[in-house]
């Protein structure tokens, strides 16, 4: 179904800070989420005729769990440094779009309910009774965030919109106002063990089918094991790799890597996901749910080893928040944690990104490459929100953003970074994360790309860059779709092991 | 002692008290709430050490601010450490003999005034030219700044414009401390200048002047980058885990 007709925005050498436009982005609504997967999920699908008290008591909750919520709320100064950051907000215009306006949607309701001066003088301090006009707006513009934490990087006291966002969505979630495409993934997660909803079976015969083809075009057996026990490291990518292009050149990446490397590995059917839709909404317990279907398959599987491939939530799901949740990872004392840490391998960290294990192996001279056969490419890397500003690569602060960097260096000769400002912890955001990846919010998407295809266009007109390398499924997927709208090529979108599949020596 | 002596001692120790259980109040709320999940804002200190360092660059010189809006920056640093600096040359008025401190910053602490008022300023200009931050600025947003601005000019005025009695006034704030109650000076600034600092005192805990002690609760802030290494858990999750 299309969207309604809008305007993509014109490439410019900087990414102006616009006027703002009251309501430019009023009419942008995500589809709802139906009955079935709202179910599953716990939540009612229609709006409740309690509706009101349900959300000032989810909100009262959340405030209580979660020291973010509750100290965000209250230390915003209204200063503005935060204005100007977001990229939905540079390429739609509506000031609701600022993460501080996006932050005063809920901060509004919040000192109506929660604070002396909003109950006494509500008109002074911006205070406002919930209504379903708030409900919608809430919905429209919690469904504009990608909780990239871009504005987190710039606020003074280090408020994340990220948790509002978030806390946001659980609250309409409660409420029946869930979003369809989140709703239903994390209901296919639940139901078959991944967001494509790809069962048992046919993962086994797409990863037959590949081995095929790499060894048609290499001459070299290389494997795709699934579900081995005793096997020493298990592979967690997300279920994109194994079907979409050009994630899937990704996943042929790795298993070359671990081809070279001699290593014992696998996937697993039970765990074939590494994405985890329960981040976007806020909600603990179904993120939890979503991530313990590794620590079962790792306990099942007897791996030492647990390696997560390119994506960018994944990744800050499993190494923030995996050891938390599901104890994969060191430094508990209690018996749930210490029955998996004594099967793990202690020499290494667990969990790994590809990208530490392949650098890991390239610095020990281990992979051996043909950098001239990248050389039709000129290269530049994208650093995804979630790697950069919520989670870590290696041993020093930062690591996110070199070692990706390293690799692509060490297998192709022509490399150009886009503009500092754009990059590393001041990243922009695909446009496509935390659920915004669907049709129905295309505009958001296109438009939300804006600052990113300013900076690619400059290293594509001055440096002849032609290749955007990624190491995240949804920043994969987001722009195969959107960069034809700035009118460049989606075959110029690809993933880093993508690079180091082209360039590797197998033998 | 006279009604308007009266009026100011009860008021200060009215103030005083509001201020205090207040901001501990809040500091209870802020640390008795759990953060279930490690979410610094990467890159990240590693250790705890690390994490202390970013938090004082972050208190003391801005850094966040300084990356994202250098006039804003310029403003509100400007302020706060005119504040800083008249706040400690107040202490004077409460302590005999004075700290060497007190003593050494006094001719700084006079004019840091002007620093703060011009920041101030500057802030304030920023809510009517700015769009994005005329947008976002409340009724109370203004009457903060002109609160602030008042308490400063107010300030400055006994001490650049018509001289308060200084002796009389530090008797009258050492009594407060001592509970050895002693006549308020009756000049009209230095009247103003107490009542809008009372003021202020009181509305502290319930005001976005919350964000001073939030900033050290805030944890993308105050967190080490160490989830691997470290099982972070909170108490509400650790029981529902044991269930």
């Amino acid at each position: 179904m299309a969207g309604p007709e809008f305007e993509v925005p014109k490439l410019t050498e900087y990414t102006d800070v616009p006027k703002i436009m009251e309501g430019a982005m009023a009419h942008s609504k995500s589809f709802p989420a139906p009955q079935a997967s709202q179910t599953s999920l716990g939540y009612p699908w229609q709006l409740t005729d309690d509706w009101h008290d349900r959300a000032i008591n989810r909100m009262g909750e959340l405030l209580g769990k979660y020291r973010s919520l509750r100290v965000f709320m209250d230390a915003c100064v209204h200063c503005g440094a935060c204005t100007d950051k977001c990229h939905y907000f540079l390429g739609t215009a509506d000031p609701k779009n600022m993460p501080v306006a996006r932050q005063d949607l809920m901060r509004k309701v919040y000192r109506r309910y929660f604070t002396l001066p909003g109950k006494v003088v509500p008109w002074l301090v911006g205070a406002e009774d919930l209504t379903k006009e708030i409900l919608d707006d809430w919905y429209n513009y919690y469904h504009q965030c990608s909780e990239c934490r871009r504005c987190s990087v710039y606020c003074p006291y280090g408020i994340d919109t990220a948790e509002i966002t978030m806390a946001g969505r659980e609250i309409l979630n409660t409420v029946g106002m869930g979003q369809k495409y989140s709703s239903e993934i994390i209901a296919k997660v639940f139901k078959i063990g991944n967001n494509l909803g790809l069962p048992g079976p046919a993962l086994e015969d797409t990863l037959l089918g590949l081995e095929e083809d790499i060894e048609a075009d290499t001459g070299v057996a290389v494997k795709m094991p699934l579900d081995v026990k005793g096997a020493e490291i298990l592979l967690v990518t997300p279920s994109a790799d194994f079907f979409s292009e050009p994630h899937v050149e990704s996943l042929i990446g790795y298993a070359k890597v671990f081809h070279a490397a001699g290593a014992s590995w696998t996937l697993s059917t039970h765990a074939s996901e590494a994405g985890n839709f329960g981040l976007f909404n806020g909600n603990y317990e179904t993120m939890k749910k979503v991530a313990m279907r590794i620590r079962d398959a790792a306990l099942e599987l007897g791996v030492k080893r647990i390696i997560v491939g390119e994506c960018g939530h994944a990744w800050r799901v499993a190494y923030s928040f995996w050891n938390t949740l599901t104890g994969i990872g060191y430094g508990g004392n209690d018996p749930f944690s210490i029955e998996l840490q004594k099967q793990l391998d202690p020499r290494f960290p667990q969990p790994m990104h590809i990208c530490e294990y392949t650098w890991d192996l390239i610095q020990k001279g281990q992979l051996k490459f043909d950098k001239s056969l990248n050389d039709d490419r000129v290269i530049t890397f994208h650093d995804s929100c979630n790697v950069a500003r919520g989670s870590r690569m290696g041993d020093e602060p930062g690591g996110q953003f070199t070692i990706p960097r390293n690799i692509i260096k060490a297998v192709a000769n022509h490399y150009h970074d886009m503009a500092a400002e754009t990059i590393g912890e001041a990243t922009f955001c695909c446009g496509g994360g935390a659920g915004i990846l669907t049709d129905d919010l295309l505009e958001v998407r296109v438009k939300g790309a804006l600052p990113r295809m300013n900076a690619f266009n400059n290293v594509v007109q001055n440096n002849g860059v032609n290749f955007l390398a990624l190491i995240c499924a949804i920043c994969k997927a987001q722009f195969t779709k959107v960069v034809p709208y700035y009118g460049f090529d989606r075959s110029m979108v690809g993933g880093v092991h993508q690079l180091v599949s082209t360039a590797i020596k197998l033998d | 002692m006279t009604s308007l002596t009266l009026f100011y001692t009860g008021l200060y120790y009215f103030a005083a008290i509001v201020l205090i259980a207040g901001v501990a109040y809040r500091i209870a709320e802020y640390s008795g709430t759990p953060a279930p999940l490690k979410i610094p804002t990467t890159p990240a200190p590693t250790t705890h050490a690390g994490v202390l360092l970013r938090m004082a660059r972050e208190v003391v010189l801005f850094e966040s601010l300084f990356k994202s809006n250098k006039w804003i920056w310029v403003f509100g640093w400007m302020f706060h450490i005119g504040l800083a600096l008249v706040l400690l040359r107040h202490v004077r008025y409460f302590q005999e003999p004075l700290w060497f401190v007190v003593e050494f910053i006094q001719p700084y602490g006079k004019y840091a005034s002007f620093a703060m008022v011009a920041g101030l300023l500057g802030l304030w200009a920023r809510r009517f030219l700015v769009d994005r931050v005329r947008y976002i600025s409340t009724p109370s947003d203004h009457l903060m700044l002109a609160l602030l601005l008042g308490i400063g000019v107010s300030g400055m005025m006994t001490t650049f414009v018509s001289h308060t009695d200084i002796v009389a006034l530090k008797a009258f704030a050492l009594g407060l401390v001592t509970f050895d109650w002693h006549p308020v000076p009756s000049d009209g600034p230095l009247l103003v200048h107490l009542t809008l600092v009372a003021l202020l005192m009181i509305i502290f805990p319930v005001s976005k002047l919350l964000h001073a002690p939030g900033i050290f609760f805030s944890p993308t802030r105050n967190q080490a980058d160490n989830p691997r290494e470290t099982r972070h858990i909170a108490p509400w999750a650790a029981a529902a885990e044991r269930k």
